[in-house]
């Protein structure tokens, strides 16, 4: 919001913050002398989508949390913060980013930056129960190609004045412009957790989960890999308590527990290790959005089913074409999420008066197609 | 202005006969109405001091004559504005006066209720509570629920990205939206979203959706599905001191509580449901809060001592916890008939809808009462509390002149202030015409050209909408001599917000 006389907002301030004047003065350039540039928080997801192409542009600079007020679930970040930072402010006031982002974390760095994981709207496993990084975004600040700096959206939960920019900045992969602060939506901690474990087969796994979504339980966060489905219940403890009599299963330890959702959250557990390897011995590790209800995949490879049958993971060799057909069937779509081969193209092609309005976006945004070119699809 | 108009110097009849004839070949005669008399229903929506008159409305029956109406209209250049059921609140579907007005009345059918998806695939035109009403014999309903819900229908809350009394546990459109089906403003047939969770490419969903017809029509939607909660309670708290009403909304939720509703009215708003509706509401009290918890019996058992224990702690100077259904109906009836009852003490109110941050309830409460002295009106409050999205109603009487200027005075100071403390103009009911020049507050030239240049990735012609949302740079030089009249509201009896 700039309407130039907004309380302690904007202009003034932020056009006198060093690191944003610098990043403007980058982008001024690069467009003058026909520069790409690749915008840069942590590194941690230079692997995700298209490769990056450009000079880099760190925006590690724009750290710090703006403004945070716990009693209106509302935290003003600015991109380049640690996202491990964030949380553990979050955390101090017993409250968190309920979609559970991924931090790609190494031991040796600060791991994945709040830009970043804005950019690539990446969610973890309670996504099918609480939303995604895009329900969460109340607004952004956004450089764009002309290098002008631009607020949209704002710090309050309700708001349709204008477009819903900040919004379309999830996922976007950095092609709108370098996002430098967002207002998100956070939520307190659940009173209570507990994670069960069945052991059965993935149809079954299904059919449990969709029949159960149905009925008002305090479902948080599904898995099923090799016969055994583990589900997470969250919420007031009496709920919890109530579910965990109702639909049987094993309790899980909690600290196994606990351990467990970390693990696949940052995608370091057993399965995505096991996929790394195969990944490095030519196979795909591929992302399957589909509706929830669809039938187990016929595709005879590794699977980890999550979000209650919504996205499917798949390590296979199979021709890209029939795992894109396979999902596209099913009525999603297929992401090569990681891969040395990335040719036949990371994303799944838009129909086509979606691939114009996106490519006329992108203009819109970034005429000169600065930031991030390619990173999307493929450009010529 | 803000729409090219190729046509304006052409005579006004001559283009109409232009147009009847480029989509009389593609609908049904009695699809295409054109004479004075037929056009007049259409006029205005629910902002009524705003009317204009179509050249055209045309009622397509089926998606294929959308498609030949947008092809046929895109090859002429003539503006469409696309027109649900008429409620909205901000002169959305207020025509354009060389344009087509494209009714979507007759995609009324609900396609499917799929109860192990949870999901429903309706027509545009199907009503907001139609929707749960199919889904209910399964145990599920559609969240969002803007209390005009008995008439709003789901494509026009599409358009407007429409709450509810519930949207702070349960989200808005937005939020309960998968799929959104539609047709560019060429004719071509496109999807945003999907059954599954996410789509690949730029995510469009969240930018169709509350973009007021500006970027494409709909004809088709799917939405999601919840289980109906086992049980609601709601807890009426009184406050001596609106400032302790405020903070006790933030207490409940430090406590790390997310009330299913959290409403507060001022103690002028009170006392005008009491006497409408008779819900024994504390005439004593500054304000009242509405404060509800659904779920499991435990889960709410639990959920209901939890907020007693915050809101006795925030000072409350009276609490009742419904005991039964008929009873918490009964609490909200007051809230729910804020807007007929406004209607009893005045002649006329005017509704205003921003938001700001909850922590400044008490300075913008107190800043309207200062208003109050200023402007020399009365003005009555409900707010979504939990939210922090207001609506003050400004009562007047519209046959003196002077009380309608100043209440547009009032109004816009409201919404200024509600900037000037780190909100927005509008929370829910859109900017439509009404709030084109309180747009010019929020936003700097800058931002509104980047909106400008978004719509044109959709529209490139400008044709769908025109002149809606946002406002040229040369209206917002204008703004401050300009006289905007405000509107009133139709179908008084309609249960709102």
């Amino acid at each position: 919001m700039t309407g130039g006389e907004v309380e302690g907002e904007v202009d003034g301030t932020k056009a006198a913050d060093p690191a944003l004047q610098a990043l403007i003065e980058q982008v001024r350039a690069a467009r003058a002398d026909g520069t790409q540039l690749d915008i840069r928080g942590g590194g941690t997801k230079a692997w995700y989508g298209e490769a990056p192409q450009g000079v880099p542009l760190d925006v590690t600079g724009l750290r710090g949390i703006s403004s945070y007020e716990p009693t209106e679930l509302v935290v003003t970040v600015r991109a380049g913060t640690p996202l491990a930072e964030l949380e553990a402010a979050l955390a101090e006031k017993g409250q968190c980013l309920p979609f559970e982002p991924p931090r790609f974390a190494r031991n040796d760095a600060v791991g994945g930056t709040v830009g970043g994981m804005v950019a690539a709207g990446l969610a973890g496993p309670a996504r099918a129960a609480v939303g995604g990084v895009r329900d969460y975004v109340l607004g952004a600040t956004l450089l764009n190609g002309r290098a002008e700096v631009l607020s949209f959206g704002g710090q309050v939960m309700k708001n349709v004045a204008g477009y819903d920019v900040a919004r379309l900045l999830a996922g976007s992969m950095g092609t709108l412009g370098v996002i430098c602060e967002v207002s998100l939506k956070v939520l307190p901690v659940p009173v209570a957790r507990t994670t069960l474990r069945f052991d059965v087969a993935q149809a079954d796994a299904l059919r449990m989960l969709n029949t159960w979504c149905g009925q008002p339980l305090p479902l948080n966060a599904s898995a099923w890999w090799h016969g055994v489905l583990v589900l997470r219940l969250a919420g007031a403890a009496a709920a919890v308590d109530a579910a965990v009599a109702r639909l049987g299963g094993e309790v899980v330890d909690a600290a196994m527990a606990d351990s467990f959702w970390t693990g696949l959250r940052d995608q370091t557990d057993e399965f995505f290790i096991g996929a790394a390897q195969a990944v490095d011995g030519g196979a795909a590790l591929w992302r399957m959005s589909v509706p929830q209800v669809a039938a187990p995949l016929v595709l005879a490879d590794e699977q980890l089913v999550e979000w209650g049958g919504a996205q499917r993971w798949l390590i296979s060799s199979a021709p890209a074409d029939q795992v894109r057909a396979a999902a596209a069937a099913a009525g999603g779509h297929a992401t090569l999420y990681r891969s040395l081969d990335k040719s036949p193209g990371v994303f799944a092609p838009l129909s086509a008066p979606l691939a114009r309005i996106q490519r006329d976006l992108q203009t819109a945004f970034d005429p000169d197609r600065v930031f991030n070119r390619g990173r999307l699809y493929p450009e010529r | 202005m803000n729409a090219p108009l190729p046509a304006a110097a052409l005579d006004r009849a001559a283009r109409q006969r232009e147009i009847v004839a480029a989509l009389a070949p593609v609908v049904p005669a009695h699809a295409l109405l054109w004479q004075a008399e037929d056009t007049v229903p259409y006029e205005c929506d629910g902002l009524t001091a705003y009317r204009q008159q179509p050249l055209v409305v045309v009622l397509p029956e089926t998606e294929g004559q959308v498609a030949a109406v947008l092809k046929a209209c895109h090859a002429l250049k003539v503006p469409v504005v696309a027109r649900g059921a008429g409620t909205g609140l901000s002169g959305g579907a207020l025509p354009h006066a060389l344009g087509v007005t494209l009714s979507l009345a007759k995609f009324n059918k609900i396609l499917k209720v799929d109860a192990y998806s949870r999901t429903a695939t309706v027509q545009c035109g199907v009503r907001n509570l139609a929707i749960s009403e199919a889904a209910a014999p399964h145990g599920l309903y559609y969240a969002p629920d803007p209390s005009s819900q008995i008439a709003c229908t789901i494509g026009g809350n599409v358009a407007e990205n429409s709450g509810g009394v519930h949207c702070l546990k349960y989200g808005l459109t937005l939020h309960n939206v998968l799929r959104v089906r539609g047709f560019t403003v060429e004719g071509e047939a496109v999807e945003f979203g999907s059954l599954a969770l996410d789509t690949p490419g730029l995510d469009l969903l969240p930018v169709v959706v509350g973009s007021e017809g500006m970027l494409a029509v709909t004809t088709e939607v799917t939405v999601k599905l919840v289980p109906k909660p086992q049980l609601a309670r709601c807890i009426m708290a009184s406050f001596d001191d609106i400032r302790k009403a405020g903070d006790a909304v933030a207490a409940v939720i430090a406590a790390g509580i997310i009330p299913a509703g959290l409403e507060m009215m001022d103690k002028p708003m009170t006392a005008a449901v009491e006497d409408f509706v008779h819900a024994g509401y504390d005439l004593e009290a500054q304000a009242i809060l509405l404060c509800e918890s659904d779920g499991t019996p435990e889960e709410v058992a639990e959920e209901i001592g939890r907020m007693l224990d915050v809101l006795a702690g925030a000072g409350a100077t009276r609490m009742e916890v419904s005991k039964d259904e008929a009873q918490r109906l009964k609490f909200w009836s007051g809230r729910k008939n804020a807007f007929p009852a406004s209607g009893r003490i005045s002649p006329d109110y005017m509704c205003m809808d921003s938001t700001i941050p909850r922590k400044r309830l008490a300075d913008i409460l107190l800043a309207i009462a200062e208003m109050e002295r200023k402007y020399q009106l009365r003005c009555a409050n409900v707010f979504h509390a939990g939210d922090g999205n207001l609506h003050p109603l400004i009562l007047f009487d519209a046959n003196d002149p002077d009380q309608l200027h100043r209440c547009e005075l009032f109004g816009a100071d409201i919404l200024e202030t509600s900037v000037r403390l780190g909100g927005t103009v509008t929370g829910e009911h859109g900017v439509g015409v009404e709030k084109l020049n309180s747009m010019c507050v929020q936003f700097a030239p800058g931002e509104r050209e980047q909106m400008f240049a978004l719509k044109a990735a959709f529209d490139p012609a400008g044709l769908l909408n025109p002149g809606k949302v946002i406002p040229t740079l040369q209206r917002c030089a204008e703004y401050g001599r300009m006289h905007v009249s405000k509107g009133l509201l139709p179908f008084p009896q309609l249960e709102r917000f």
